[in-house]
């Protein structure tokens, strides 16, 4: 009986496995090179970790995977890890709490449902987050991090999107809104609807202009945000730090010449976000997001801790190339002329030797297909000697009566 | 092609019953208080009708097992809250069988607003027996931190010592202040609603069935019923209270097994004004200092014992069982073996399948006449248990919440139930093919609950008291 895979659950192909190992190894290296430590939190953590308000919006925690544990009888919930960050803040709370900067990584995997079943229920994160009192340097530092990261996988070209979802949270606070009324509106800005900041009733005329500006420009430059912090209306003053906020970090792209936007119409995100947000785009894709995150590390029990980080999404970069010559090293399929046992013995010694070597070698079982392999090596027995014939399945050269060594240096060779 | 259709048993029951006469549906078997499980509709005698327990409509409606059906909309609710599906489609409000799901406090709480619920420091436990709409509610609330505690029913009797709210459904207000409770929201709101399995709508001509139901029910305000949380002002309702320290929390169970215990009771003098059947409240008033007795469904006990609420209580070794299977590591024992209530737990298959053991079920698996064993229990976790014990791969446990014997042969191939003597399952054209253990009535208890120096002399003598009983039957 066949048994399908579970609906909603992916494999991964050995082609997607060298992309995702690849991007994984560039981004560990990468991480560790600028000083962050990698952990690994559990799959399982307790549900309330993420309950409160200022950590995942009602409509995620929708779509968690909640249980009961073995031991659930005292009626808590645990849910299958939907989201990096969170844990990484409990992490630190509960592991690191006196060190003054944190610098954590890790590469890990989060759940959340999907109804058509048509996406992965489990998706894979490269996380960096930033923990302390950093500011701004922190955010420039992740971002240029990020960048480096990008950069290795020669995923080009890539441009970043610039977002402040701390401007929106003073906006609605500025208009007037009430707090039920703020957060309503966050949410549907968190979702993607930026445009609703147009719908608002009973604005005056300055206030609904700067608005309209706000969303409707995409800004190129750092003249962008000066000129929004002229044409600002008094009432929304307590907004000006946060383009100053943003003017720091665009200064810096400037300076070294990467391309970005700022839109403030993409403030898609996360609750718990509290100031700048950034998206890395590459060919229309979005490859990964990240932003500043102050009020997290307190609402998970630690002190007022400022803290920013990132995630690359590793199923969604299927930009990463991987060529021939990155899929491993040369193969190499050797057969034995020898009877079973013996030849066998000879196989594994004479294997490990071409692998201590580099090579990967494939003993012949007789089932598989010469085609797949740059080189077909065979041996046989000469008396006590034994003697290689090796074909170069590229060129179809052959070569046969070779010593150990002529075969180790015909390989070489061949390889160049 | 034959068309299924489910109907709810229990309270609603006569309202459908009188819906479906004014609709020409004539089923002389399903009234009021009728009990066949497959009534008859004289007007469309192809059309295949089962009676099923109100709460396992909406998933049998899901898996497709029965094309329409009527239920109350907080119980399909209830099931689409957590498990987002499109499979079910809401056909028609009928216009009767109106219910709302409130969120009370006891009288005697200090809870007396959703604000206070919000900014209450410790976990917040919520007792229901929607335990899938407690949960969405604690998220939309925000709540930092929260228990759910779901049960099979009594939920009124829970708060305030051993929950902080309970979410219960009823027809008013009053019916709430009747048993003690007082509503500080109003959570949902609902009637009576056709339902369809979507694929059923999709491909199947169900228009002769569908007209009576359009024709019948009235042309009615249909809002979307959706979990929202409207306040209700109940300040001046509420009492203070102080409940001392060091009080031993019995519970005794309703149902089946009351008249086993009262009996009980009454060979060890254990007097208990006010537990008798019917019940006239579920908070009886003992004869002893230092404790107090709660009355509730013998199935919550286990779990109760385990978290604290109760530190004693009578239920069968069969739920006991259940709940070690699922909580190998919660901290109830079994006391005390009462001996009284003997039933055998059984798996129980219908008398047209050739199978009269598990092995036989076995090969009508491996021959593919049974593609997945479909088991009903009450039991879920004894179910799961047993089918993982014996190999039954692929199998699903299918919850139920009563009257399972109803599920076979065509919403299940095997029941994990109770059987006292036999008859019942015999009246059904049922059949043991095994059985799995006898079970009792016992006391059960909470290992940390000996903590406390003053409750564990009380609780040392209650046990003397119960292991009487045993004693003088020579047990």
């Amino acid at each position: 009986m066949k048994i399908p895979r579970c609906k909603g659950a992916n494999d991964l192909m050995p082609q997607d496995m060298l992309r995702f190992r690849r991007m994984e190894e560039v981004f560990r290296t990468s991480c560790l090179a600028w000083g962050y430590k990698e952990i690994r939190t559990p799959t399982l953590e307790y549900l309330h970790l993420f309950t409160s308000a200022g950590t995942l919006t009602p409509e995620m925690l929708s779509r968690v995977y909640t249980f009961l544990d073995w031991d659930g009888w005292s009626g808590e919930r645990v849910v299958l890890r939907p989201d990096g960050t969170i844990p990484a803040a409990r992490f630190y709370v509960e592991n690191m709490r006196n060190s003054s900067v944190a610098r954590l990584c890790y590469v890990e995997n989060m759940f959340s449902f999907e109804g058509t079943g048509q996406k992965s229920r489990e998706r894979w994160q490269c996380g960096a987050e930033l923990i302390g009192e950093t500011e701004p340097q922190g955010d420039a530092e992740l971002i240029m991090l990020a960048l480096e990261i990008l950069d290795k996988l020669n995923v080009s070209p890539v441009s970043v999107k610039l977002s402040h979802v701390g401007l929106f949270k003073t906006l609605l606070r500025e208009i007037g809104l009430d707090e039920e009324e703020q957060a309503r509106r966050l949410k549907e800005i968190l979702s993607g609807d930026a445009s609703i900041l147009n719908n608002i009733e009973g604005q005056s005329p300055g206030v609904r202009r700067f608005l309209n500006l706000l969303l409707d420009l995409r800004g190129k430059s750092p003249g962008f945000l000066e000129n929004l912090n002229s044409v600002l209306p008094g009432k929304l003053k307590a907004v000006k730090h946060c383009i100053d906020d943003l003017a720091q970090i665009v200064e810096l792209l400037d300076s070294i010449g990467q391309d970005y936007e700022i839109d403030f119409a993409s403030g898609e995100g996360f609750e718990y976000y509290t100031g700048m947000v950034f998206q890395f785009y590459s060919r229309g894709k979005l490859l990964g997001n990240g932003g500043r995150y102050d009020e997290l590390i307190s609402l998970v029990g630690g002190d007022h801790v400022p803290a920013s980080g990132f995630a690359f999404f590793p199923n969604r970069i299927d930009l990463v190339r991987i060529d021939e010559a990155e899929s491993g090293p040369v193969k190499i399929l050797l057969t034995s002329n020898i009877e079973l046992v013996e030849g066998m013995k000879y196989s594994f010694e004479i294997a490990g030797l071409l692998r201590a070597e580099g090579y990967i070698v494939q003993l012949d079982m007789g089932k598989d297909s010469e085609a797949d392999y740059h080189w077909l090596v065979s041996f046989e027995k000469k008396g006590k000697q034994i003697l290689f014939n090796l074909t170069d399945q590229t060129t179809g050269e052959e070569q046969s009566q070779l010593s150990r060594k002529q075969l180790l240096e015909a390989l070489k060779a061949g390889a160049k | 092609m034959t068309l299924k259709l489910a109907l709810p048993k229990g309270w609603i029951q006569g309202y459908t019953a009188a819906f479906l006469q004014r609709a020409g549906f004539e089923y002389p078997d399903y009234r009021e208080s009728s009990r066949s499980y497959r009534p008859k509709s004289r007007t469309f005698p192809d059309l295949f009708t089962k009676v099923l327990h109100e709460k396992d409509i909406a998933i049998q409606v899901a898996s497709g097992n029965y094309d329409l059906a009527i239920c109350g909309s907080d119980w399909t609710q209830e099931l689409l809250i957590k498990y987002h599906s499109d499979a079910i489609v809401k056909v028609r409000d009928l216009g009767y069988g109106q219910r709302e799901l409130y969120l009370c406090t006891s009288r005697f709480s200090g809870l007396h607003s959703v604000e206070a619920v919000k900014s209450m420091s410790g976990p917040v436990r919520i007792v229901s027996e929607y335990p899938n709409l407690a949960e969405a509610f604690a998220l939309k609330l925000r709540l930092p931190n929260f228990r759910i505690f779901p049960v099979w029913g009594a939920t009124d009797v829970y708060p305030p010592e051993h929950a902080d709210l309970a979410i219960v459904s009823a027809t008013s207000e009053d019916e709430l202040g009747e048993k003690g409770l007082i509503p500080i929201a109003r959570i949902l709101s609902g009637n009576a609603w056709l339902i369809a399995n979507r694929n059923s709508l999709q491909q199947k001509n169900m228009s002769s069935i569908l007209t009576p139901f359009y024709r019948t029910s009235p042309q009615v305000n249909e809002e979307e019923e959706e979990l929202t949380i409207s306040e209700i002002d109940s300040e001046d309702k509420f009492e203070s209270s102080v409940f001392p320290d060091g009080v031993v929390s019995l519970a005794f169970p309703d149902g089946h097994q009351q008249t086993h215990v009262i009996r009980f009771l009454k060979d060890v003098n254990f007097n208990l004004k006010g537990y008798r059947t019917p019940l006239p409240t579920r908070r009886p008033a003992p004869v002893f200092d230092g404790i107090s007795v709660k009355v509730v469904r013998p199935q919550d006990m286990p779990l109760q014992v385990a978290n604290g609420n109760f530190d004693l209580a009578i239920t069968g070794q069969d739920w006991l069982a259940d709940q070690l299977y699922q909580f190998p590591s919660s901290p109830v024992e079994e006391l005390v073996n009462l001996g009284f209530g003997r039933v055998r737990i059984v798996a129980v298959a219908h008398n047209d399948v050739p199978a009269e053991s598990i092995s036989d079920l076995k090969r009508l698996m491996r021959s593919g006449e049974i593609p997945v064993l479909r088991i009903a229990s009450e039991y879920t976790n004894i179910a799961d248990k047993y089918a993982r014990d014996n190999h039954l791969s692929p199998y699903k446990v299918i919850p139920s919440w009563g009257a399972t014997e109803a599920f076979l042969p065509e919403d299940a191939d095997v029941l994990i139930e109770n059987a006292e003597t036999g008859s019942t399952l015999k009246k059904n054209n049922l059949k043991i093919i095994e059985n799995l253990f006898e079970s009792t009535g016992c006391l059960i208890g909470n290992s940390n609950s000996l903590v406390d120096p003053v409750k564990k002399d009380r609780i040392g003598k209650l046990i003397k008291i119960f292991e009487k009983g045993i004693e003088g039957k020579g047990g």
